[in-house]
């Protein structure tokens, strides 16, 4: 099951990769269209996948956990199983025609590798928040519903949510404060990256500048992986967590 | 051999086991009897580590189990419902059971014994619930462990596959094994079991063998003498 559906979301970016690249004919316009293809698409597949796999594989699940295996390494070995595939479908289904094009004589071949490096990051952290919520819920349907509502909430009204915070707040400075919400939320986080590293932060206005002063340094770029790695460790954390008071 | 201590387990406010004191000695086999829902398999599971007590100890061989996962390697189970990966052929679920336990298998023979040669190359989610049960317990009873936990064993199988089951057991019980099974068919627990444990809300309610447990009840066979058990409480 989890094979056959990797290849055919390898397939999926394979083609996108092409697509865009013949109708764009230019490889920095092919990555800011990707870009918010990936932002979006990949929490979802990483939600929709995290969750299916942990209900379907809860017999087999079963099987494992009488046999002389530690808990934690079964459930492990599920969580990186899955989001491993994932990001080598990403990296090679987008790496492929890219390469193909001739993106090592591009400059954009910097971009290009963080746009790759932050879906990856995408995946393990949606796998994992998928993980912790199907864990929660014995309910299937229940663990479903949450598991999206999850991911519209961050991919959506997180951001109706802040920019309805900066209508209200406009009179006082935000900068920062805007600095540290996008921090809390990994698809804005990789979002901003992004943007400013494809430099269309002129966009942005003043709060842009601030972003870019932050994010476009070498210190703001480790930091929002560091960040990022951060979203991945705590949800993993608490799976394990989880699991050692979970009844099968 | 086994030792539990004053076991306590509750899902929602559903309490299951209520302070269960159980000592299994080694060798011989053991059936846990009960009315549906009185906690056998929430016993078991808890003694695999795979349900996690509120409360309570269960030691083996004088060593706690909980949080530990080692000492599954010295137990071979039979789940109550045989739940496999649908996609896996009988062939590959094998092998990778094998693979899992550092142990010799012999799966060979208990494939011919139970002709499931036919069956080697067909995906598990195809096959009928009673040939389901066959792979259950080659799996089971593949490997050399000190501990068997039987739950339900009987379920689908033809009377062939029960003849062969019940030699199974007593070829095992032989070897000195402790052999723990659960089951609702008397006439194959009176045939095979030296002891009864018998659960009722949680808690052990009579522990001896088959003949005490027909003279405590007055009843000439076991189905009447676990009847009577289980409405003598009720009233």
């Amino acid at each position: 099951m989890r094979s056959r559906w990797s290849y055919v979301y390898f397939a999926f970016y394979l083609a996108l990769g092409f697509v865009l690249l013949f109708l764009n004919n230019d490889i920095n316009k092919a990555i800011i269209t990707l870009l918010n293809i990936i932002i979006v698409l990949t929490p979802l597949i990483g939600t929709i996948f995290g969750v299916m796999y942990f209900y379907n594989s809860k017999e087999f699940t079963e099987l494992l956990l009488a046999q002389p295996i530690k808990r934690s390494t079964i459930f492990l070995g599920q969580y990186l199983g899955i989001s491993i595939s994932l990001t080598l479908s990403l990296v090679l289904g987008l790496g492929i025609p890219f390469l193909m094009y001739g993106l090592f004589k591009s400059s954009a071949i910097f971009d290009f590798g963080l746009l790759l490096v932050v879906g990856s990051f995408l995946n393990f952290i949606f796998v994992a928040l998928a993980f912790n919520v199907a864990l929660s819920n014995v309910n299937k349907i229940k663990g479903f519903g949450y598991a999206i509502l999850m991911w519209l909430f961050l991919a959506v009204i997180y951001d109706g949510l802040f920019l309805i915070s900066l209508i209200v707040f406009n009179e006082y400075p935000l900068d920062k404060y805007s600095l540290f919400a996008t921090m809390f939320n990994p698809i804005d986080l990789s979002r901003i990256l992004i943007l400013l590293k494809l430099d269309i932060s002129a966009l942005l206005g003043y709060t842009g500048a601030v972003f870019k002063k932050f994010f476009g340094t070498n210190f703001g770029l480790f930091v929002s992986l560091f960040v990022m790695v951060l979203w991945v460790i705590f949800p993993v954390w608490r799976i394990n967590r989880k699991l050692r008071k979970k009844d099968f | 051999m086994i030792q539990i201590n004053n076991l306590h387990k509750k899902f929602g406010k559903l309490v299951v086991l209520n302070g269960l004191d159980l000592e299994i000695n080694s060798g011989g086999i053991f059936a846990i009897l009960g009315p549906n829902g009185s906690g056998k398999t929430t016993l078991i599971k808890s003694i695999l580590g795979m349900v996690i007590p509120n409360a309570g100890d269960i030691k083996i061989n004088e060593q706690s189990v909980l949080k530990e996962w080692e000492y599954r390697n010295q137990i071979n189970y039979l789940p109550q419902i045989a739940n496999f990966p649908a996609n896996l052929s009988v062939k590959e679920l094998i092998a990778m059971v094998k693979n899992l336990r550092p142990k010799k298998a012999n799966d060979t023979d208990l494939i011919k014994l139970f002709s499931l040669e036919p069956f080697l190359d067909k995906k598990l989610g195809n096959l009928s619930g009673g040939t389901k049960q066959k792979v259950n317990i080659v799996l089971t009873f593949m490997f050399d462990s000190e501990l068997i936990i039987l739950d339900e064993p009987t379920t689908g199988l033809d009377p062939i596959a029960l003849i062969h089951l019940k030699e199974l057991i007593q070829k095992e019980k032989s070897k000195g094994k402790t052999i723990l099974i659960t089951s609702h068919i008397m006439s194959f627990v009176e045939e095979v079991a030296g002891e009864i444990v018998f659960l009722l809300d949680g808690e052990i309610y009579f522990k001896g063998s088959i003949n005490d447990l027909k003279k405590q009840t007055n009843q000439v066979d076991l189905e009447h003498a676990i009847a009577n058990l289980i409405t003598k409480e009720n009233v």
